[in-house]
């Protein structure tokens, strides 16, 4: 049992938050037929942590200039932003019947012209740390004392752009931006680790000047701390957390199944793994 | 016609002999164009921005390693604290511009028109006009004014970046110009992608009396046998070559279209629809994809039937060089653009 704690004054548990954002995501998948379902599984706890501990936003106003900024580079985690953005009441839930439809403002890839919330256009992956890198270099212009979020995937980090930014930011002594880094070992061809990404992760981001963690992306209690600590690091760097994830986390029969970049999902299997999760709702 | 063909290169294995009497030399990669005994202005980018910055609190300057040779040195003098040194790194200086226009900021960003066209081409649709940001993305030798071949030698970067939605394309003429429509972008919604001619960079417009404006095709001179529809640099060379065809009693109208996207469709038909003159495109560019072929699309599009020749450069690789001989060897001269009318008439 997890014990992490919520911001905000809410008494609602991270476990439970977790839950809700999966619980979301599922409903989602099963609307469409299809989804990246086991990413949004895997990464809910990061996003729980990130929505309901680390992030200063209203809900009820997403461009609220003092707001912390939540980049999403990796457009097709769209559907787990949505179900964390839901849970945090920035979008309403009875638009979420509307995923991946025509006119949705949840469309499968995330976009920021389309998604109150969605602070950038994701998708071509390798864009959103330089993004990042802009907007703090922004805020610091500004005298603003946000911080920027980029959460990125394992796989974007093959694309040379974002070592780029990463150097660029180290450059510029950006304390203000965050990198989060959900590492599930998976794109799109196999697994990320026989591509490009060479261990060790924390050790490369360190060697280039980043503040780095690296933690179990499904230990609320451990995010948590990472993103304290990440938060009140006094050293003029950037800070990277690397969340080692498991893909379809909380649905033991989808955990089971060959993972892929895209976990297929047959009908009737939503049903059942909405009913695995109701049966285990937190506190 | 054969890329090879366009070249007058020999064989890698067959040795050279050192040239007698004048020697013409690659031209250094700083020399924006010669500048054939007119009066220059310096650094017109540069200083204009710096002007247009003294009331524009939003304004930054932003530059991959290429401040010096984009002019941008003027701007990074006078404000050092708004000027972000990205170093040798396209993919992060695109990134960052479209972060610090989500801040508010208007920045300017600078490179060669090669690396903003071919490297950063996904970042620039993607972080900057696909959200419809102001970032104004302003970029060194364009078309054909380096000697220095393809790695520097933008001759299609018009053809990849007009197929980009939301983007504004300018290819000024000169100094004139350039002061003009630096200061027209900075108050332009949306991204700009501007071709840029630096250093000392020759004056020819100052004479007309013209004023840029944003998106308008515009008559430097009127004619009645040849009418040049000419972008950037090519207004320079048709202008001359329309003051040398004059002396052979041939009239020649110059329509100098600095805007390339939206390109100004209703003065270009409305020109071309006077009827009984030869349309001539010039650009600095190659003939695949640029100026030519949009005014030609445009003309067809209209049910505009006229006699239609294009001056550009070649759809190839081109040689390294001097570049008076390049643009000779690629007709894009005086002299060439002179010929080439009189073979057409």
């Amino acid at each position: 049992m997890t014990t992490g704690t919520a911001k905000h004054g809410s008494n609602v548990s991270l476990a439970r938050r977790a839950w809700a954002i999966r619980r979301n995501a599922l409903r989602m998948g099963e609307v469409q037929g299809q989804g990246y379902i086991g990413q949004a599984l895997g990464v809910a706890d990061v996003l729980a942590v990130s929505y309901f501990h680390a992030l200063t936003y209203r809900a009820d106003d997403p461009e609220w200039e003092g707001r912390d900024r939540f980049l999403l580079s990796i457009g097709h985690y769209a559907i787990a932003l949505y179900a964390a953005m839901i849970e945090a009441g920035i979008l309403p839930e009875d638009e979420l019947e509307t995923y991946g439809m025509d006119d949705s403002r949840m469309p499968m890839s995330g976009m920021a012209a389309y998604t109150p919330g969605m602070e950038i256009t994701g998708g071509s992956l390798g864009h959103g740390l330089g993004i990042a890198v802009g907007m703090a270099l922004g805020l610091k212009r500004k005298k603003n004392p946000a911080f920027v979020y980029n959460m990125l995937s394992d796989g974007e980090l093959g694309e040379g752009s974002t070592w780029e930014a990463v150097m660029s930011a180290v450059q510029w002594k950006l304390d203000n931006l965050i990198a989060i880094v959900d590492f599930n070992n998976q794109q799109a061809d196999g697994p990320t680790r026989a591509a490009l990404a060479q261990v060790p992760e924390a050790a490369k981001w360190q060697a280039f000047g980043w503040h780095a963690q690296e933690v179990d992306g499904n230990d609320l209690d451990a995010v948590v701390a990472a993103f304290d600590a990440a938060r009140s690091h006094d050293g003029a760097q950037p800070r990277v957390i690397i969340c080692n994830t498991t893909m379809c986390k909380g649905i033991p029969f989808l955990e089971r199944r060959e993972i892929t970049h895209f976990v297929r999902v047959e009908p009737e299997e939503w049903a059942k793994a909405l009913e695995i999760l109701d049966g285990e709702m937190p506190q | 016609m054969k890329p090879q063909e366009l070249s007058r290169r020999q064989s890698k294995y067959t040795a050279r002999s050192v040239p007698q009497g004048e020697r013409v030399a690659t031209s250094a990669m700083i020399a924006s164009l010669d500048a054939e005994g007119r009066d220059t202005i310096a650094a017109p980018f540069g200083h204009a921005l710096v002007d247009i910055a003294k009331t524009r609190e939003d304004i930054v300057g932003l530059t991959a390693d290429l401040s010096k040779y984009t002019d941008l040195h003027v701007f990074a003098k006078a404000y050092p604290d708004r000027f972000y040194q990205m170093g040798m790194a396209e993919a992060v200086m695109i990134s960052a511009a479209a972060g610090l226009a989500r801040e508010g900021f208007t920045p300017f960003a600078t490179t060669y028109a090669v690396f903003a066209s071919r490297r950063a081409y996904d970042f620039i649709i993607m972080a900057i006009a696909e959200e419809n940001l102001p970032v104004k993305i302003v970029c060194a030798l364009p078309g054909l004014t380096t000697g220095y071949g393809p790695s520097h030698q933008a001759t299609e970067d018009l053809a990849i970046m007009r197929g980009m939605p939301n983007l504004t394309i300018i290819d000024p003429c000169d100094a004139v110009e350039i002061d003009q429509a630096t200061r027209a972008i900075a108050d332009t919604p949306g991204p700009v992608y501007m071709r840029l001619l630096r250093g000392q960079v020759p004056n020819v417009l100052g004479e007309y009396g013209y004023r840029f404006q944003p998106g308008r095709a515009q008559m430097i001179r009127d004619g009645r046998d040849v009418l040049f529809v000419s972008s950037g640099l090519m207004t320079m060379r048709t202008l001359d070559a329309a003051k040398a065809l004059q002396k052979d009693g041939v009239d020649c109208a110059v329509l100098h279209v600095p805007t390339i996207k939206p390109l100004d469709a209703d003065t270009i038909i409305a020109e071309a629809s006077k009827g009984g003159r030869l349309v001539v495109t010039a650009e600095n560019h190659s003939v695949t994809g640029g100026l030519g072929e949009a005014v030609a699309a445009t003309l067809m599009r209209a049910g505009v039937q006229v006699p239609f020749r294009q001056i550009g450069l070649p759809d190839a690789f081109l040689d390294a060089g001097a570049l008076p001989t390049l643009h000779d060897q690629y007709g894009i001269s005086v002299s060439a653009v002179k010929a080439a009318v009189k073979s057409w008439l």
